[in-house]
């Protein structure tokens, strides 16, 4: 039976609600959420730096005391290389003045010290405003007096026994150094939670705690005159919005050893011959081409160039010419902007400005229909939108970074039909099916790319006849995804994505989730990267 | 105002937290930070931060098990709860084989970092500068967008083996990207250094950045391939910056390295880059004034790496060195890359045919053995015939080796402290002179802008 766009969306979202709720009548499970809200310290805290704000001269305010706790744990061969166990907390104070911004943070989690940060943030908006410019207008938000959020996780990572994590990773080493040609391994568990009590002068006090897991490791194989080496790292288990169940899931030490040797098997693979090839690409590595290709141009903020002088601009700008225009790629092609998906990295309940976290497409039938948007960013294309309200785009690393424009959750949908894998490759005739992600590299418009892959199978008369290597595709954002022609069905959708994605200045990093199915591509152009020097 | 903390206060913190260590091998390190930041962008300022932190890392050492507890408080009440954590940690932590003990108090050079200038920056100045460099764009009709951000920064480290360490330091950098109002120029300035009196000034870099965005538009594009290259400093730091991560010994000893020979050993003594090239790094280097000790107090001294074109030392930690029974030399303390006499236009002068670049953008590795990276030009690049800029070209994308490439050096320019990070802001400290190259690898043309 086929399932429409619609229908896809509409299944993800009630998943999503299910989980909330059973996350929230598992609320005793957490307790440290409970240190979160109108009552918490964090909170009292909050409502005092809104009034020092206030009484400073703010024309609005919004507070954000965050606590973060990160661990690391890493293992190499048979030692444990690594434990690192890092807290950090702070208030960070954001003011608006005469329509300009200023912001001051610190880590003293006290009164006085929230009256420096309101005074130094106002001092700052009014010298912001001497150098002249538009005065900055705020979407509408609803009030959320006592917001309360947090992962749907099944397992605290922070509960797990250091000794139990160790003991994971090195049998997972173990595994991988019994495959004859392997040499070396390197692999981590980190686990991470942020705790953000929000407060603004319109009305909302917020409480949530956002946990991320991500176990990984990297196989090294070397040649017997050491005279080549090869790495295999195990990209198809992705950084997830999950508990420690997403660690136990991952499966390290079942799937070391096929890694391992897909390491040694990379030793040997036949060099590509440069050329233009059909392309299959699996989830994980499809995922990071829409990060790139997808997800970074259509930030409002790029495409209007507050990013000019680091991230960079779009190619889709401006957005008059662009919103319901700009064909992105066929009409089976469909993008969705969501920061409500279950387990996805930048799945929040509300976003760094008190807005409820929004579902909403980015591509619709192949046609680019809206942008990523902040409460400030709103109403520069409500007149196109005929949406005058945030997307609830907005984020702040930790404390002591100001919120702006950062990516949500951005997913290729899956097509209506139910293909896997091998039915796309079944249908391709030259091709290459490229695992896990490599070097990637996209200029500052997202224009014209470059990225590679983990492991690469030749594909002949709709079999994998054997491995690549140096293998990197290039190409043209546009004319890339009007080369897709198949899609994998709903069962092949994936999520996929990363920790530390990087913009802004000073610079910050966003964790985001990209779900996809697999995808084919035509005539792609593919390069060999040991002879493109 | 806020201020970082004197020696005095760090020694005095971190034999407070010390304190609440049990095991009999202690360490803190702590990292005191006054950080503020202007932010602008369409011709206004956009957004602008003050940061206040003081980060404490408490590790500690029993037998050959270790672990170590970050935090950002310091109050007695959090570092006795964090030596608990850290003391429940080190006990479940396994042995590691590779463990050094502590190190003995050493002896550091001389680093004078700290500048009050950059240290006082207000908001008021940084609006100002950056106001200055948004009313020249205004006036050219031309759309700038930039950072300008400084740091005051003490970082200490102490051991229960009586080690201690203090490094004070500020540093600033000021960049612009000013694009023409149609969007098919765009150019790029920027400086950095510890003293905000030695940056360019505001006006400066506005004129650099407007010149080369009003001299890029309608840029067409060059058929992709091999040409000699002009490359300013920011793009010459941005590549040769790749190096020292590459200059690790146990690497290079296990086979996994560009400096490893096939068979066995290293490449220590062979020469791997053009008869010019000198490659060094030195904290107290005048334009480097890089904290002259590692992150567990190791001291750092002058060390020269590649001496014309001759690889003379790999990098060796603690442990490594140990095992192949040498002292350790760590690698740190910025990177200097020797040059010689000529501007970037005296350099444009020298080369027939060829292209000056600005600044690289998305550069990534592509092949670790061969230090191959790949990336693409941005924010100014132009076609060189008979030594003089005749046209601007569309951005390219490059597919090059950096040791390739500083095999193949046709000459060599005046060095500069130049900005080394794709971000334009705060980065690693870098002195090298703009190259000319031949044979540079271009492989697709960009439309980006």
């Amino acid at each position: 039976m086929g399932l429409t766009r619609r229908d896809f969306v509409k299944h993800s979202s009630a998943a999503v609600a299910s989980v909330a709720l059973t996350a929230r009548g598992a609320h005793g499970l957490l307790p440290a959420v409970q240190q979160l809200g109108v009552n918490s310290l964090d909170g009292q805290l909050c409502m005092f730096a809104l009034d020092a704000a206030r009484s400073a001269g703010a024309e609005y305010a919004d507070v954000r005391v965050v606590r973060t706790r990160r661990q690391v744990v890493r293992a190499r061969e048979a030692r444990v290389s690594g434990l690192q166990d890092t807290e950090s907390a702070g208030v960070g104070v954001r003011v608006l003045v005469d329509g300009s911004w200023g912001f001051a943070s610190s880590h003293l989690l006290q009164r006085p010290e929230c009256v420096r940060l309101a005074a130094l943030a106002v001092e700052q908006a009014r010298a912001n405003r001497v150098a002249g410019g538009k005065r900055v207008e705020l979407a509408p938000v609803d009030a959320y007096p006592d917001g309360e959020w947090h992962s749907p996780i099944e397992i605290d990572p922070f509960d797990v026994a250091l000794d139990e994590k160790v003991a994971l990773l090195l049998a997972a080493n173990a595994e991988a150094l019994k495959v004859g040609g392997v040499r070396f391994v390197n692999s981590q568990i980190e686990c991470m939670y942020t705790d953000t009590t929000f407060g603004s002068t319109a009305g909302s006090l917020i409480g949530q705690r956002v946990y991320r897991t991500y176990p990984a490791m990297t196989i090294t194989a070397l040649t017997s005159d050491g005279s080549e080496y090869q790495s295999r790292t195990s990209t198809e288990v992705q950084p997830m919005g999950l508990g420690y169940e997403h660690v136990i899931a991952a499966d390290l030490e079942g799937r070391a050893a096929p890694w391992g040797e897909q390491a040694v098997q990379k030793l040997t693979a036949t060099p590509v011959d440069p050329g233009r090839y059909d392309l299959i690409l699996h989830p994980s590595n499809l995922f990071l081409t829409i990060h790139e290709s997808i997800g970074h141009p259509t930030e409002l903020d790029r495409a209007l160039g507050y990013e000019a002088s680091y991230a960079g601009t779009s190619f889709l700008s401006p957005p008059e010419a662009m919103i319901g225009t700009f064909r992105y790629g066929p009409e089976f092609m469909n993008v969705q902007a969501d920061r409500t998906q279950r387990g996805a990295l930048a799945t929040v309940g509300w976003d760094d400005e008190g807005v409820p976290a929004d579902s909403w497409p980015i591509v619709r039938d192949g046609v680019f229909v809206d942008y990523q948007t902040t409460r400030e960013q709103a109403a520069w294309i409500a007149p196109l939108t005929g949406n005058d309200r945030s997307h609830g785009c907005a984020h702040a690393a930790s404390w002591n970074r100001m919120p702006f424009q950062r990516m949500p959750n951005v997913s290729l949908l899956p097509g209506e039909q139910h293909l896997t894998i091998d039915d796309l490759i079944a249908a391709t005739d030259r091709g290459i099916l490229i695992e896990g992600r490599g070097s990637y590299s996209i200029d500052q418009q997202r224009y014209n790319f470059q990225f590679g892959g983990q492991v690469f199978h030749e594909i002949r008369n709709g079999v994998v006849v054997g491995m690549l290597r140096d293998v990197a595709y290039e190409g043209r954002t546009p004319e890339f995804w009007n080369s897709l022609d198949m899609l994998g069905g709903p069962r092949t959708y994936e999520l996929g994505g990363t920790l530390y994605d990087g913009k802004g200045q000073p610079s910050t990093s966003n964790a985001v989730s990209h779900g996809c199915p697999p995808a084919r591509f035509r005539n792609v152009s593919i390069l060999n990267t040991s002879r493109t020097s | 105002m806020a201020t970082i903390l004197t020696e005095r206060e760090a020694q005095a913190l971190c034999n407070r937290a010390l304190r609440h260590i049990t095991a009999d091998s202690a360490q803190v390190d702590v990292l005191s930070r006054v950080g503020a930041n202007t932010r602008f962008a369409v011709n206004e300022v956009s957004s602008g931060g003050d940061v206040t932190d003081v980060v404490v890392t408490l590790s500690a050492q029993v037998g050959r098990q270790s672990a170590s507890v970050t935090l950002n408080q310091r109050d007695d009440r959090a570092l006795a709860e964090a030596g608990r954590k850290l003391e429940a940690l080190v006990q479940l932590a396994p042995e590691d084989p590779e463990l050094m003990s502590l190190l003995e108090p050493q002896t550091y050079v001389s680093v004078d970092a700290f500048f009050e200038r950059s240290a006082e920056l207000s908001a008021v100045a940084r609006a100002e500068a950056v106001g200055t460099i948004i009313g020249q764009a205004r006036e050219a009709g031309l759309i700038a967008a930039g950072f300008l951000a400084h740091d005051t920064t003490a970082r200490a480290v102490a051991n229960s083996a009586g080690l201690f360490a203090y490094h004070r330091s500020t540093v600033a950098s000021l960049s612009t990207t000013v694009r023409t109002a149609d969007g098919t120029g765009s150019g790029w300035a920027g400086t950095t250094h510890n003293d905000w009196d030695r940056i360019a000034t505001p006006a400066a870099l506005a004129a650099r950045a407007i010149q080369k965005a009003e001299g890029s538009a309608a840029a067409m594009p060059v058929e992709p391939g091999k040409f000699t290259v002009v490359l300013e400093p920011t793009a010459v730091a941005s590549l040769v910056t790749r190096m020292p991560a590459a200059l690790d010994a146990r690497a290079a000893d296990e086979g996994r390295s560009p400096f490893a020979r096939a068979g066995g050993g290293t490449t220590v003594g062979e020469q791997i880059a053009d008869s010019r090239v000198t490659l060094r790094s030195d904290p107290s280097h005048p334009d480097i004034l890089e904290q002259p000790f590692t992150d567990e107090g190791l001291a750092l001294s002058p060390t020269v790496w590649v001496e014309r074109g001759i690889l003379r030392n790999l990098g060796y930690d603690r442990y490594w060195a140990a095992q192949r029974g040498r002292a350790p030399l760590p690698v740190g303390g910025g990177l200097v890359m020797e040059g010689g006499s000529a501007s970037v236009d005296e350099l444009v002068s020298s080369v027939e045919r060829g292209l000056l670049v600005t600044r690289f953008w998305y550069i990534r590795p592509v092949n670790p053995r061969t230090l191959t990276y790949t990336g693409l030009t941005r924010d100014g690049t132009f076609l060189i015939e008979n030594g003089r800029v005749t046209r601007a070209v569309k951005n390219l994308r490059f597919n090059e080796s950096v040791l390739g490439m500083l095999s193949r050096v046709e000459a060599l320019g005046t060095v500069e402290r130049a900005i080394a990070s794709e971000s334009g802001g705060l980065g690693p400290a870098v002195v090298v002179p703009p190259l000319v190259i031949r044979d540079f690898t271009f492989t697709a043309v960009s439309d980006a802008v």
